[in-house]
């Protein structure tokens, strides 16, 4: 047991989200023969397969507000979001050379044609587009999962120079099962006590799992729920809110401190879902491919960037997260020229009109420097939420 | 804004013949439409890439393509009201107009290009090929008809091949899901005789829309490939691949290009047949809709006639050797839909305009972004260098979008264009060799 403060935990993750360098992970590389890294870019992809190769799985969530983007400008319009960009000028500005590897997510067509971008300006670098399905019978979209994912490990296999047994495979979903489990346990901490435990810390806190290995990040997230718990802070008379549609670019850190500056208390949000996509224990045994296809299918988040199948499942699970966190109101953001999280927008608004939940919606881009109308707008929606539960 | 273009009396627009033909097969089908509830049909809304025509005719549905209408109303220069109308209603001004421009016109009473009220889907086909926004759009659609709606994913075919689990995974998808819903929807049972018997139709009219596009490749081309290739492209991408109409369309087409070309004759444009062919262009990217003749005018003014688009290959990718086949007919309706121009990865999207380039003999590569289309758009600053660099042409990147009138600017493409068609000739004098 460490006896760390939140502060020397959170000033830790906040060293590892700022280092466009990602000196941890090359770090980690460097400490032993032969090992790899492969990068990933939002939503989901099954960090397991990664883990079980012997390889670090590092999330790349574009550049944020501190990247200088030189280049990146270059390769995209400017009715293009941002994230695109950047992750571009962290390759081409070497940031990421010691990527053994990277993969793309189906999450939209912008990150979908990055992949191609990616292979044609880094075309010694493993490249690879994550297909994942989009109907979930077991028969379908479970068999074709399965199938992607025993290429993308066969893939693996080749660039790590070694077999993956299926007791690798549940070594690592059960390492991944601890992993997660903690993040809910600090998910649930701050949703009951949130002055205990603000989102911009768990937002770093979170953040940090993307680059660390799990082990370590697990034992960063015991340190900081005890530490969390342990402390005395004062509590503010702040509206909960739910947060929605940060799923892949990041809001700049200040966002998220001028929300809670303005008298919110993030409750809940869909920031780095790759974290805690699969909800509940992927069991061990069996299959593990299998498992993690079941998973996927069956007991995963739901986001824009995935078909709803059921019209009556529609925007509900923002409903179910309003309940289980007692949050009083929605906060949509949204990335600019984001489709995911715009064209789902107003269908999740309606959803929330029928249940009485009240809303508001702006956008940001990672490198948004102004937070004044921002705040203004948060501000005036938490005075109007609290008046509301005053009448 | 007021648009900027003074009043005239309406000219006189040449049309040929094919395009008289294709016109009265348009007015037929959206008469259809529009009386299939009075007429005891049923009515499917689907998509242009990963159109399933021929299945959707097994099951004796009507089909209806949101994307067309959304055309229509861009040449109808209804678009920018039914935009604005989604806006008002809460729709982001960031996202695809298409979209926005269907639930406007929805919002308006759902008046189709014929003036008469198109009918509420009795389901929705929701093929997901090539474009996110695909899915989200019926999502929307599913919201206010509360209709079934049936889901085909298309992997992306990101390594530029087609893998066995991919074709498993759609005619799986056909087989288990996509056919059943259709019977249940329609009460038709699926009889893939039938099927066969469409998709040996469609494979006969593919060979002529073929031998259409390539004529291109004569000089001068007898046919423009984008401005033009959008109406040769109009009955197979949409309600007729798979029928007479279409077979006898494109036969009809052939015979008229291939005349053309043995008259040494150019494009037949709005304003007559083109007189000399100066610039040779590919195109990539889907054109401006709303202010459609005045973009085409700006080209055959100049003498520029696209040999070969990709735009239209969105539909289906035929030059290079696909046909729906008959003996295969699920796994031939999966290899349709993952062959799409914009379901290939950007690699194999610069291979076929460097391709088309070379095989057309252009004089270089027009891109045409588009605000509201990532699909596209996300990438093709890259391809334009790419390409360039492959085929040492000239490119030119314009912008506008497909149906908001608010992000035409007429002065702005003029001038691009200028200078492009100024960059072309030097090349051609071997002066500008870094422009
Ligand atoms: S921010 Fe939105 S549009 Fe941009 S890459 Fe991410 S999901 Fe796609
Ligand atoms: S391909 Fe482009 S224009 Fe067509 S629906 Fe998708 S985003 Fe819209």
């Amino acid at each position: 047991m460490t006896h760390q403060t939140t502060q020397e935990i959170v000033a830790r993750a906040q060293d590892l989200y700022e280092d466009l360098h990602f000196t941890a992970a090359r770090k980690w590389k460097e400490a032993g023969e032969g090992r790899k890294v492969i990068g990933y870019m939002p939503v989901y992809i099954p960090r397991e397969l990664i883990h079980a190769a012997g390889m670090l799985p590092l999330g790349i969530m574009g550049g944020g507000d501190n990247l200088e983007v030189i280049h990146g400008d270059a390769y995209y319009q400017s009715y293009i979001c941002r994230i695109p960009r950047s992750t571009i000028e962290l390759g081409i500005s070497g940031r990421l050379d010691f990527v053994d590897g990277m993969i793309f997510p189906s999450i939209c067509d912008v990150i979908r044609n990055l992949s191609g971008m990616w292979k044609m300006l880094f075309p010694d670098v493993y490249a690879k587009y994550f297909d994942v399905p989009q109907t979930y019978e077991d028969e379908v979209g479970g068999t074709f999962y399965e199938g992607e994912m025993k290429e993308f490990l066969h893939d693996l296999e080749q660039i790590g120079g070694r077999k993956v047994t299926d007791d690798d495979l549940r070594n690592s979903i059960e390492v991944y099962n601890e992993n997660r489990r903690l993040v809910r346990e600090l998910y649930a901490l701050r949703a009951e006590v949130p002055w205990q435990a603000p989102a911009s810390e768990a937002y770093l806190i979170i953040r940090a799992g993307l680059v660390l290995p799990v082990e370590e990040h697990s034992q960063m997230l015991r340190d900081y729920i005890a530490a969390a718990r342990a402390e005395k802070r004062p509590i503010k008379d702040n509206a909960k809110v739910v947060v929605t549609g940060m799923f892949c670019e990041q809001p700049p850190l200040n966002l998220i401190k001028s929300l809670e500056l303005s008298g919110c208390y993030v409750v809940d949000d869909d920031f780095m879902l790759v974290s805690r996509w699969l909800i509940g224990d992927v069991p061990l045994e069996g299959d593990p491919i299998h498992n993690l296809a079941q998973a996927f299918l069956h007991h995963s988040e739901s986001t824009a960037a995935k078909y709803e199948p059921d019209l009556k499942e529609k925007g509900q699970f923002l409903v179910r997260s309003v309940r289980r966190t007692g949050a009083e109101g929605v906060i949509f953001a949204a990335p600019s020229f984001c489709d995911p999280a715009l064209l789902d927008r107003p269908m999740l608004q309606n959803v929330l009109k029928q249940a009485g939940i009240p809303f508001i919606a702006f956008k940001y881009a990672e490198n948004s420097g102004q937070m004044q109308p921002i705040r203004e707008q948060a501000g005036t929606f938490v005075d109007s939420i609290k008046l509301w539960s005053a009448a | 804004m007021r648009p900027t273009a003074v009043k005239t009396p309406p000219k006189e627009v040449i049309k040929d013949a094919s395009m008289l033909k294709q016109k009265e097969m348009m007015a037929r089908h959206y008469d259809r439409l529009a009386n299939a509830h009075e007429n005891g049909e049923k009515v499917a809304s689907t998509f242009v890439p990963g159109n399933l025509n021929e299945l959707v005719m097994c099951f004796d549905l009507v089909n209806n393509l949101p994307e067309v209408n959304a055309i229509q109303s861009g040449l109808r220069r209804q678009s920018g009201a039914y935009i604005m109308e989604a806006e008002r209603s809460g729709h982001s001004e960031d996202v695809c107009t298409y979209v926005k421009s269907d639930i406007g016109m929805m919002a308006k009473g759902n008046i189709g290009p014929n003036g008469k009220k198109l009918p509420n889907p009795d389901v929705l086909l929701l093929s997901y090929t090539g474009c996110f926004t695909f899915m989200k759009w019926f999502e929307l659609l599913r919201e206010q008809y509360k209709c079934p709606t049936i889901f085909l994913q298309t992997p992306y075919m990101a390594d530029g091949k087609v893998t066995p689990n991919m074709i498993q995974y759609m005619v799986k998808q056909l087989k288990e899901d996509v056919i059943p819903k259709l019977e249940e929807v329609s009460g038709v049972k699926f009889d893939i005789d039938r099927l066969r018997e469409y998709l040996r139709k469609s494979a006969k009219a593919e060979d002529d829309l073929v031998a259409v596009l390539q004529s291109a490749k004569n000089k001068p081309s007898p046919i423009d490939a984008y401005f033009g290739g959008i109406y040769y492209i109009g009955p197979i991408f949409g309600a007729f691949r798979g029928t007479d109409d279409a077979i006898d369309y494109y036969r009809f087409l052939r015979e008229e290009v291939e005349e053309r070309m043995r008259k040494g004759l150019g494009p037949v444009t709005p304003d007559g047949t083109m007189k000399e062919e100066k610039y040779r262009l590919v195109v990539e990217g889907p054109p401006n809709y709303t202010n459609f003749r005045q973009f085409w005018k700006m080209f055959y003014d100049e003498g520029a006639t696209v040999v070969a688009s990709s735009y239209t290959k969105v539909g289906g990718t035929y030059d290079f050797g696909f046909r729906h086949d008959p003996d295969r007919p699920l796994e031939t309706l999966a290899e349709y839909c993952l062959g799409v121009y914009t379901n290939r990865s950007l690699p194999m999207r610069i291979d076929m305009l460097v391709n088309y380039i070379n095989e057309y003999e252009a004089d270089g590569l027009l891109i045409n972004s588009i605000k509201s289309c990532n699909s596209f758009s996300a990438g093709q600053l890259l391809i334009m260098r790419e390409v360039e660099k492959r085929t040492g042409k000239p490119a030119a990147f314009i912008e506008s979008d497909l149906v908001d009138p608010r992000y035409f600017s007429a002065a702005n493409i003029k001038n691009r264009l200028e200078s492009y068609f100024q960059m072309v000739e030097q090349k051609r004098s071997g002066k500008g060799a870094a422009a």
